[in-house]
């Protein structure tokens, strides 16, 4: 189904969109600078900073893709894409920068010698050329912060200082989500960074929230079947109305506000699209919302046998009488057999390697985690644990534990087993 | 190319020919003839003797230096040679070139007359010779690749017409000695010519060696005739007799039966060719005038500053040479010669001047002594001391050996005649028995193992020689200068090995800057080099006079430069250096090299021998190899060495934990012939107090210098002066930018960046408002956009999940009093806030996403999620700030 198809890729694909929404000062900043670079071959250096999902890409690429409709600029801009996650040490960024360069020393799409000769000639070649006549260069570094921690920031010092001095017209862009980046620069590093920083920091606010939420559901104009799509963007303004999306929307907005959540939550909802139920309700996003927001552990201790949740009980009684002291298996046991001895009507007694068995079994799940790194010479009964769940988490779960036995819920419930 | 090259690589063998000529005892020097010199894997042996001229090995494999043998010396153990040089073009300072006037021939080489140079030479750097005659014509267009030209002489300001006689040929031009055809057939296809200096009248004119050994010559020329290149041939035969047993080792000396000469036919040579020169020089000063008028000439020119007068002087005294006494005692030395021992002789004494002289000054054999006091001129004094100095340090390490050595030639002068060897043997004696030692312990600089290999080798066959030939034949063990890194292999065959490190250029020019701001952006970029530096004139004058005077002095030393990023240290350096070579190109200083490496610019401290090496010399070698060949340099006389400044900048980078790079750097310029300046630049003021050891702190001496930041007045003078009349920012604006900047850090890099930033600012509002001048608006926007601290502004763009978040964290603290958290603790805070603020509790899943979005931003500190429940989380923000933001929303 082509709805399925195009909306997926729109929300999987990140593709870009026409204009950036809501970030218009900044984008002309950065495209302004950019194009001086390119065409008046003035060097620069820019970060571009905003928390993760606020679109810093985006707009770098937006600008990118505005500057390179000029044909100036398209053939005599060189483009240098490196990321910190990508990029570890100077040493293979300095391979790649060579490589996307190609400059003479490359061979194939490979690059040979040692670090320090690339280096040199890296810099050579960037010293060789000038402001007038050389074409310029863009560097982009994702994930900037992981390139200061790079030995000496030697990368860093260099390129910086390229667009600091006059050699090859260079820019320099970082992305980074760390709002303290220009602390992680050397003095001299942060001394040739011209301190240009780009903040992308959203203040949507949740009526643009929404209207989001509208274009990105609405199918475009050159739909094939127009009928279908009228009525597929009738009914998600339809849903934008309803008071329980509108509840949904208002909590992630709340928790996240960036596309990228949305997305997930679209796309979650999208899934349940289908033929014989054509068009996006109110229930599709309720419960995309519940899946994406679900507790991961709540989910583990659905599939606890009673044996292991009653367990986790005791360790909850635990926490609460000790305040949060670590506790071992002896002592859960302990607690277990005062419940059994109570209510052994209701619960089956088990022997003990039976109850260590699901003990382990526990510590597997990493619901349970020894106190020192698991390496430690006392007896598995004796070592100390920390339970990692949350007093909530337990309550959330034994709730919706299918055929919970009420004593067992109730001496969760009971403040001293 | 690789002609040379190879010769370069191939290790060549020096070995006087025939017998000390003349002694002087109180420099232990010791004259010779002529010097033959061996190469591997050629079969002849190429002999270059007095007047003869000669190739010098220099920097320029293809281009090496030519001279005129002047004497051929023997101090102490180590092997000099006095030459007057001679110039190709392209020796020639570029800028000097073009007064000449014409394009020179490819052959032209000039006459060299310059004070400064040093015209004593390792006898090791002489590659072989070369033909040169005097044109006064158009050049022939005959291309003898073997012959250059001289027809000026060049004394570093302008080209004069040579004086006929300061150009003495080493004999009739028409019939040039057999062997001067020897190596050189490449060293000529250079496109630029060379200017020579040249020898003055030498003073021997024995460059036709004794017959005898002509007639060696002749042979060994006559058996390479057929070759190609008979320094090919030489060293073809070099190698292939190293590489055999020492048998046939010895069969290359036993080849050149000729040395073994009678007595009485050496003799004979001699006197002989005394004859002939003293012939040659009366012919040549036309009226041969008798031996008072010239000492009459003498003296007239002792007021006279110009070169060629002295020149015409040295040639008089040339013409008086006692034919009859130096006969004598040539008769004497060749007598003693043959046992070996240097005979002391009267004329010893009076040589002693000339040598002190600069080897421009032609060796003279005057009889009289007074002769030589009255000749030295003040002037030349001065310029005497480094060559004396030249050739002392070697010898002073040797003074062990060399005082034994005394000994025992004193002691065995008697026993010579039945133990003719002794005395040369004695110094040579470590070599014959344990090679390794004596090279060890001879070859004062440190060599890498390539370099000992080739010395124990030509050891060896110098020790094998000396038994067996004459005395006198102290071929010089020693490696040829600069060995070429022999690993020719590269690692990557693949990869192109000239590859140019280029950026293309660009398809359509860059545009010009179309309005007053962006001018004024252009000229506020950092890059833009200003035309003046304002406000380091302090600073620029004391640099500039340390460096100068170590330049006009010839002497090395250190300079620490200290200052925070920004303060125009490394800008200041290149202005000094910059005038520096402005002032070397009009002739007030002498020129210089600059090199200049950077900490930063290297991948390891050791990377900075090896770019150091690359730019003095375009050879490439590993760091260990560049470091040995850079001690060697520094620590060896070399020829016409031009003083270098080496600038080292962000020093604090080439800390290693034994420090030896930094103590090289500093180490070198102590050397007596390094003649090298280095520049040190870092940011902290105590770096040497801080990070050098005491031995490495005390070499870099206590030449220091820092740079204060600068004021808000020398900010705004900044800006001004790179504005230069732009009329583009009010000056309220600019004093507000300077005062801003000076207060944080008086960084100028960040001053400009701002003002940058202020045109653009300013530009996009005026597309609306229509003002062309930057104002105060302009200027507070970008100082807001650059230090305003982001932090603040994120919190209020957090979500309110994250602003919650942010909340129950500082409740949290507030509880513990600490100012550090689990998240589990800052949860259950969490979620009695959303209650509160009548939101829906999220999960615990959801809290931690929140929590780690934060911990992105570097709102938060957080530990490795991995510890789920039990991660800590700290602020990074102050607590006042949050809640200041919090509230304001």
């Amino acid at each position: 189904m082509s709805v399925q198809r195009i909306l997926r890729e729109r929300f999987c694909h990140q593709r870009l969109p026409d204009r950036p929404v809501g970030l218009e000062s900044q984008y002309k900043h950065l495209l302004e600078l950019l194009r001086r670079t390119a065409v008046h071959g003035e060097s620069n250096s820019v970060l571009i900073v905003g928390p993760r999902g606020a679109g810093k890409t985006m707009l770098l690429r937006c600008a990118l893709r505005e500057l390179l409709e000029l044909q100036e600029v398209k053939q005599n801009v060189l483009q240098v894409h490196l990321s910190g996650l990508l990029q570890t040490d100077d040493r293979i960024a300095l391979k790649e920068i060579t490589r996307q360069l190609h400059l003479e020393n490359v061979v194939g799409d490979k690059v040979f010698g040692s670090f320090a000769e690339n280096l040199v000639f890296l810099l050579e070649a960037l010293k060789r050329g000038d402001k007038s006549s050389s074409r310029p260069v863009f560097f982009i570094l994702e994930e900037f912060d992981l390139f200061a921690h790079h030995k000496n920031q030697t990368l860093l010092y260099n390129l910086l200082d390229v667009s600091q001095s006059a050699q090859a017209p260079v820019a320099v862009v970082g992305l980074t989500c760390r709002l303290d980046v220009l602390e992680l620069l050397e003095k001299r590093v942060k001394s040739r960074f011209s301190h240009r920083q780009i903040h992308l920091l959203s203040c949507m606010s949740f009526c643009q929230y929404l209207d989001a939420f509208r274009s990105e559901l609405a199918l475009p104009d050159d739909f094939p079947d127009s009928k279908f799509s009228q009525e597929w963007n009738l009914n998600v303004s339809e849903l934008c109305e309803e008071k329980s999306v509108q509840e949904i929307l208002q909590k992630h907005f709340n928790s996240c506000k960036d596309f990228r959540s949305l997305h997930l939550l679209l796309l979650l909802a999208l899934t349940r699209v289908s033929v014989s139920n054509p068009t996006l309700r109110a229930v599709d996003i309720l419960e995309a919302s519940r899946m994406s927001s679900a507790d991961s552990k709540a989910n583990i201790l659905h599939g606890l046998s009673v044996l292991e949740l009653c367990l986790i009980i005791a360790m909850k009684h635990l926490n609460d009488i000790y305040e949060g002291e670590p506790f071992n298996f002896q002592m859960v046991h302990n607690e277990f057999k005062k419940f059994i001895q109570r209510k052994s009507h209701s619960i089956h007694n088990f022997e003990k390697p039976v109850v260590i068995k699901a003990f382990e079994h526990l510590l597997q799940l990493e619901l349970i985690r020894p106190v020192d790194g698991g390496v430690c010479k006392v007896q598995r009964e004796y070592q100390l644990m920390r339970l990692m769940l949350d007093h909530t988490q337990v309550m959330e779960a034994l709730q919706r534990y299918p055929q919970c036995p009420t004593d067992v819920k109730q001496w969760a419930i009971s403040a001293f087993g | 190319m690789s002609g040379y090259y190879t010769k370069l690589r191939a290790r060549r063998t020096y070995r006087w020919e025939g017998k000390p000529t003349s002694e002087d005892r109180k420099l232990k020097r010791r004259y010779y003839g002529s010097l033959s010199i061996a190469v591997d894997r050629r079969p002849a042996e190429a002999v270059v003797s007095v007047g003869q001229y000669i190739l010098i090995e220099g920097h320029d494999d293809d281009n090496p230096f030519v001279a005129q043998l002047l004497k051929l010396g023997d101090v102490r153990f180590m092997q000099v040679t006095h030459v007057q040089w001679f110039v190709r073009m392209c020796e020639i300072h570029q800028n000097k070139r073009k007064l000449l006037g014409r394009s020179p021939h490819p052959q032209e080489v000039f006459y060299y007359q310059d004070r400064s140079c040093d015209n004593e030479v390792d006898a090791e750097t002489i590659l072989g010779s070369v033909q040169v005659c005097v044109y006064k014509a158009p050049f022939p267009d005959r291309e003898n690749k073997d012959t250059l030209f001289v027809k000026l002489v060049w004394d570093t300001k302008a080209f004069r017409i040579m004086d006929p006689e300061l150009f003495q040929p080493p004999q009739s031009p028409k019939s040039p000695p057999p062997y001067q055809h020897a190596p050189r057939v490449r060293a000529l296809p250079t496109p630029d010519p060379t200017v020579m200096k040249r020898a003055m009248i030498g003073v021997h004119t024995r460059s036709s060696m004794s017959t005898g050994k002509m007639g060696t010559s002749e042979a060994e020329s006559a058996h390479s005739a057929s070759k190609l290149s008979a320094a090919k041939v030489l060293n073809m035969k070099r190698r292939s007799r190293i590489s055999s047993n020492p048998n046939i080792r010895k069969k290359l000396d036993l080849c050149s039966p000729s040395k073994k000469l009678t007595r009485g036919d050496v003799l004979g040579d001699i006197l002989g060719e005394d004859q002939d020169t003293e012939e040659d020089l009366a012919k040549k000063l036309g009226s041969s005038p008798p031996r008072r008028i010239s000492i009459t000439i003498r003296m007239t020119p002792l007021q006279n500053p110009s070169r060629s007068s002295t020149d015409e002087e040295c040639l008089s005294v040339q013409a008086l040479d006692s034919p009859a006494k130096p006969t004598s005692t040539a008769l004497d030395n060749t007598s003693r010669n043959v046992l070996g021992v240097q005979p002391l002789d009267d004329d010893v004494f009076e040589l002693e001047p000339a040598l002190v002289s600069k080897g421009r000054t032609p060796r003279k054999r005057e009889a009289t002594p007074r002769q030589p006091s009255l000749r030295a001129p003040k002037a030349e004094e001065h310029e005497d001391s480094p060559i004396q100095t030249t050739a002392t340090p070697r010898s002073k390490r040797k003074s062990a050996q060399l005082v034994s050595f005394q000994i025992r030639k004193q002691l065995s002068r008697d026993e010579l005649q039945s133990d003719g060897e002794d005395a040369d043997d004695d110094c040579f004696v470590p070599a014959k028995i344990d090679l390794e030692s004596s090279s060890d312990e001879e070859e004062e600089v440190k060599i890498d193992s390539e370099d000992e290999l080739i010395v124990k080798r030509s050891r060896c066959t110098a020790g094998s020689k000396m038994t067996r030939t004459a005395a006198n034949s102290r071929a010089s063990a020693r490696t040829p200068r600069k060995t070429p890194s022999k690993k020719a292999a590269p690692t990557t065959p693949r990869t192109p090995r000239h590859a140019t490190p280029s950026i293309p250029t660009r398809s359509l020019p860059a545009r010009k800057p179309e309005n007053v701001l962006e001018e004024a952006r252009a000229r506020l970029h950092v890059s833009s080099v200003p035309e003046s530096l304002p406000c380091r004139e302090q600073e620029f004058q004391d640099i500039y006079s340390f460096v100068e005077s170590k330049i006009m002095d010839g002497t090395g030393g250190c300079m620490y430069i200290s200052g925070v990023p920004g303060t125009g240290k490394t800008a200041t350096v290149h202005e000094v250096i910059r005038s520096l070579l402005q002032a070397a190109e009009q002739d007030e200083i002498p020129h210089f090299r600059f090199i200049e490496i950077n900490g930063m610019r290297m991948t390891d401290p050791h990377q900075a021998y090896v770019q150091i090496l690359q730019k003095l010399t375009d050879q490439k070698a590993t760091a260990d190899h560049a470091a040995a060949l850079l001690e060697k340099r520094f620590s060896m006389p070399a020829p016409k060495k031009e003083t270098t400044v080496l600038l080292v900048d962000e020093l604090d980078l080439l800390w290693t934990r034994k420090q030896n790079v930094m103590y090289n750097l500093f180490d070198w310029p102590t050397r007596r012939h390094a003649r090298l300046v280095v520049l040190t630049i870092a940011n902290t003021m105590d770096l040497p107090e801080r990070i050098m050891m005491n031995r490495v702190a005390s070499r870099l001496g206590l030449t220091r210098m820092s740079f204060q930041p600068y004021n808000f007045k020398q900010l705004q003078q900044i800006i001004t002066s790179r504005l230069n009349r732009v009329k583009a920012f009010e000056e309220d604006a600019l004093q507000l930018i300077s005062r801003k900047v000076a207060a944080l850090s008086g960084d100028a890099r960040r001053c400009l960046d701002i003002c940058r930033r202020a045109t653009e600012i300013c530009e996009h509002s005026g597309q609306q408002g229509g003002t062309k001048l930057v104002g105060m608006s302009h200027v507070m926007e970008a100082l807001d956009e650059m230090f305003s601290s982001s932090y603040i502004t994120a919190i209020r763009c957090a979500s309110l999940q994250e602003q919650l978040f942010l909340r129950a964290v500082i409740a949290e603290f507030r509880r513990l009093g600490l100012e550090e958290a689990t998240f589990q603790q800052v949860f259950v805070q969490h979620q009695g806030l959303c209650r509160m603020e009548g939101l829906q509790p999220i999960s615990v899943s959801e809290g931690l996403a929140v929590c780690q979005r934060l911990g992105a931003c570097r709102l938060l500190l957080l530990e490795p999620s991995r510890l789920d429940l039990l991660l800590r989380v700290r602020l990074n923000v102050s607590q006042d700030d949050v809640l200041y933001a919090l509230k304001a929303d």
